[in-house]
């Protein structure tokens, strides 16, 4: 056993150390984990994604206890129970629809300041994989509990989704997916009924969020070996900016501590975001909880218009423009293309993109492709829209066809 | 200031996105119709029918469309006289007094017994002066399948529930007279739910407001007395399904469901947002509107009030943090630059 002492009182600062080395930590996770001083507020995303995540699981938690997950009584517990019943269930509520929906505001922008300061490469690669892992277990998650009000758009939605499955047949890419009845596996039935509802409840509340719990301590965990990229993409000598920093040269040192120097500032930008947050749930929700899903779930009428919720929109325009099967391939890809970023990325750069020339372009041209898939992905597809969504869809597919190309003739900087 | 314009930049891509997947990609999504102001002068049905025409004449099998021609034109000039004669009895001066006794004939239905009768139970009329459009009590007097605007359901308007009335009050000036009996002494001091039960819930049912199509659904003692009163409702249930078509929707939380322009412009002229529906125009004043409107606010979205008297003590709360912060963040970051 290693030393320690014996005359410590229980509890003390030293009998602690001792058996958890409280101090250590403190020094590795908070006083001493270092980041660069040359930051904006785009790196208190995390932060922010972090307390809001802490929102969502405190107004479930609350929602949960008087939830049903019954198709014959969910749509009146969410409506009717929460809502008048249940003392500030409402608020519950609205918080938990709003932050659903403002979270993926947040993790979208969190993913393009990556993207633009070129945050995913060079050691930071596992950050980048699990931060994907983390926006396609959130929208799992967001899939999930959309269905649970058990209203029209939940219902058809989940309809809509699981027959995607479907396309798993023995045309698919010449039969070497062949999966028969793979949706009503999914289902539990042939349509979405009880045995779907349960089983999307259990993901909902339990699995989802266990995953998405450990691997957000990944991600963190991810972050801290090669520490934060700054603003300007420069290789930070942490071990001696440490140093100058502790001397008290912190003018001449790039680094600050995380506790609490870079803290201060993550809970000023929390706090502006709150404010515009409140905002949101008291006065503007409707944004984030669309009107068709107040009409109660109904197998024989189907809505005149079915779209996912925004952050969902651009990877289902990828799907809708092409041809049922071709569609799966393209929205498949759509899928996995931002986790082979790292990869596809060739240049040595690591830079914001308005200084890596092509990529600049590059960048810019993906951000507002993806801004115009979203809205022609909720726009009904006829005439012009079509159009437009079409070759939204293929210049996203060429941009990352592209992304090797117009990165391996950059010049190292 | 770097940060004010990154500040900007996202700032402006997230509006665009917003303002693309919600005001406009809505505009785009649901037609637009004007409200005609809560006056009942058959514009709308004169439009309708003119537009059938227009339809008609796209037909290519020469014989369907000979036929279908003739109707629609039909249709059109009965519409136009029919709304041109209401006009006329509008601008004659009624007397109350004249009017009560014809409108003893009315009392043979609208008796508030709660009997159904052709479909659904006839409306007790002690609020209607309160409710509805004098215009639209002409129209409905005149026709009553014409003035709902569902004249689509039937061969002879005759056969409408209501039908009779064309027989029994006919002249203009008996019209008049009824009317101005009803707008006058039929008034009350109207309460959403009143307004609600009166104007809609004969057919609709409100679970929210604990309202079937049979009122509000009293306590009961045993599960027996619960179970026959269900029966009961179910039953009228069954013959408002046939008269309908369908059970017309619970409207318990309708008011979330569909926006206030949708539900302004149905209520004048259910045809324009949903062509062939069974759902009759009811004929609501704009005062009456309002009264519904206030009762489907509250089933519907019952958290108003709370929100708005919470609100600004959240915002607050969090604007005084966000200056904290700041104090806090510039006492940290001062030794650093």
């Amino acid at each position: 056993m290693a030393h320690f002492d014996e005359k410590a009182k229980p509890f003390s600062n030293q009998w602690m150390n001792d058996r958890l080395a409280v101090d250590t930590v403190k020094k590795v996770l908070s006083t001493e984990y270092w980041i660069p001083k040359n930051i904006n507020f785009l790196w208190a995303m995390g932060m922010i994604l972090a307390a809001t995540f802490g929102l969502l699981i405190v107004s479930g938690i609350f929602l949960v206890m008087y939830y049903q997950p019954d198709t014959k009584t969910a749509f009146d517990s969410v409506n009717y129970t929460i809502m008048t019943e249940v003392g500030y269930g409402w608020l519950w509520r609205h918080i938990h629809g709003v932050a659903a929906s403002v979270v993926f505001l947040i993790i979208y922008i969190h993913m393009f300041t990556g993207i633009y300061y070129g945050s995913y490469k060079k050691g930071r690669e596992m950050i980048w994989l699990t931060g994907m892992l983390l926006f396609v277990l959130f929208s799992a998650e967001a899939f999930s509990g959309y269905m649970l009000p058990w209203g029209q758009m939940s219902y058809w939605a989940g309809m809509v989704i699981t027959n995607l499955f479907g396309g798993f047949t023995k045309d698919f890419l010449g039969g070497i997916g062949n999966i028969q009845a793979l949706v009503e596996w999914i289902r539990g039935d042939y349509v979405p009924g009880q045995a779907f509802l349960s089983r999307f409840f259990m993901l909902h509340v339990f699995l989802l969020p266990l995953v998405i719990m450990g691997v957000i301590v990944l991600h963190f965990a991810a972050l801290r070996i090669p520490h934060v990229n700054n603003q300007d993409g420069e290789e930070v000598d942490f071990e001696k900016s440490a140093r100058l920093y502790k001397e008290g040269n912190k003018k001449e040192s790039e680094v600050i501590p995380f506790n609490p120097v870079f803290l201060s500032k993550d809970i000023f930008v929390m706090g502006i975001y709150f404010v515009l947050f409140f905002y949101l749930v008291f006065y503007h929700f409707e944004f984030a909880m669309d009107p068709v899903n107040f009409d109660p779930a109904d197998g024989l009428k189907t809505p005149a218009h079915i779209y996912p919720e925004w952050y969902f929109l651009w990877s289902y325009e990828i799907l809708r423009p092409f041809p049922f099967n071709v569609g799966l391939v393209a929205f498949g890809f759509a899928q996995v293309a931002f986790f082979l970023l790292p990869f596809l990325d060739r240049s040595p750069n690591v830079a914001p993109a308005n200084r890596r020339g092509l990529f600049g372009i590059w960048f810019w041209l993906m951000l507002i492709d993806m801004i115009v898939l979203t809205i022609m992905g909720k726009l009904p597809p006829e005439g012009v829209w079509n159009v437009i969504g079409f070759v939204a869809a293929l210049t996203f597919i060429i941009l990352f066809i592209l992304l090797p190309f117009i990165t391996k003739t950059e010049k190292k900087a | 200031m770097k940060e004010f314009k990154i500040l900007a930049v996202v700032a402006f891509f997230t509006l665009v996105t917003y303002w693309g997947v919600e005001p406009f990609a809505h505009s785009q999504m649901h037609k637009h119709v004007e409200s005609n102001n809560f006056s009942y002068d058959g514009k709308a049905d004169i439009e309708e029918a003119s537009k059938a025409i227009e339809v008609a004449k796209n037909i290519t099998d020469a014989n369907k469309k000979a036929k279908v021609l003739d109707a629609a034109n039909k249709k059109l000039a009965d519409k136009k006289a029919f709304w041109a004669e209401v006009s006329q009895v509008s601008k004659l001066k009624g007397n109350a007094a004249a009017g009560e006794a014809s409108f003893a004939a009315c009392m043979a239905c609208h008796n508030g017994s709660g009997a159904n009768m052709g479909g659904v139970i006839p409306p007790k009329l002690d609020n209607a002066g309160s409710l509805y459009d004098k215009n639209y009590l002409i129209a409905l007097i005149k026709d009553p399948a014409m003035a709902s605007n569902v004249d689509h359901k039937y061969d002879n308007t005759m056969m409408h529930p209501m039908g009779t009335v064309k027989t029994m009050i006919t002249a203009p000036q008996q019209i008049a007279d009824v009317v101005e009996f009803i707008k006058t002494k039929k008034v009350v001091k109207l309460t959403p739910q009143v307004a609600f039960e009166d104007a809609c819930g004969r057919c609709h049912a409100n679970r929210y407001g604990n309202l079937t199509q049979l009122g509000t659904t009293p306590k009961f003692k045993t599960e027996q007395e619960a179970l026959t009163h269900r029966v009961k409702v179910l039953d009228e249930q069954d013959k408002i399904k046939a008269y309908m078509g369908k059970l017309p929707p619970d409207l318990s939380i309708i008011d979330r469901a569909r926006s206030a322009n949708f539900m302004e412009t149905f209520i004048q002229d259910p045809q324009s947002q949903l062509p062939g529906t069974s759902m009759p125009r009811v004929g609501l004043s704009k005062d009456g509107y309002a009264m519904v409107q206030a009762y489907l606010e509250k089933t519907g979205d019952p958290s108003k009030e709370a929100r708005h008297a919470l609100g600004p003590w959240v915002i607050v709360f969090f604007i005084i943090f966000t200056m904290l912060a700041y104090l806090w963040k510039k006492s940290q970051w001062k030794d650093l630059h």
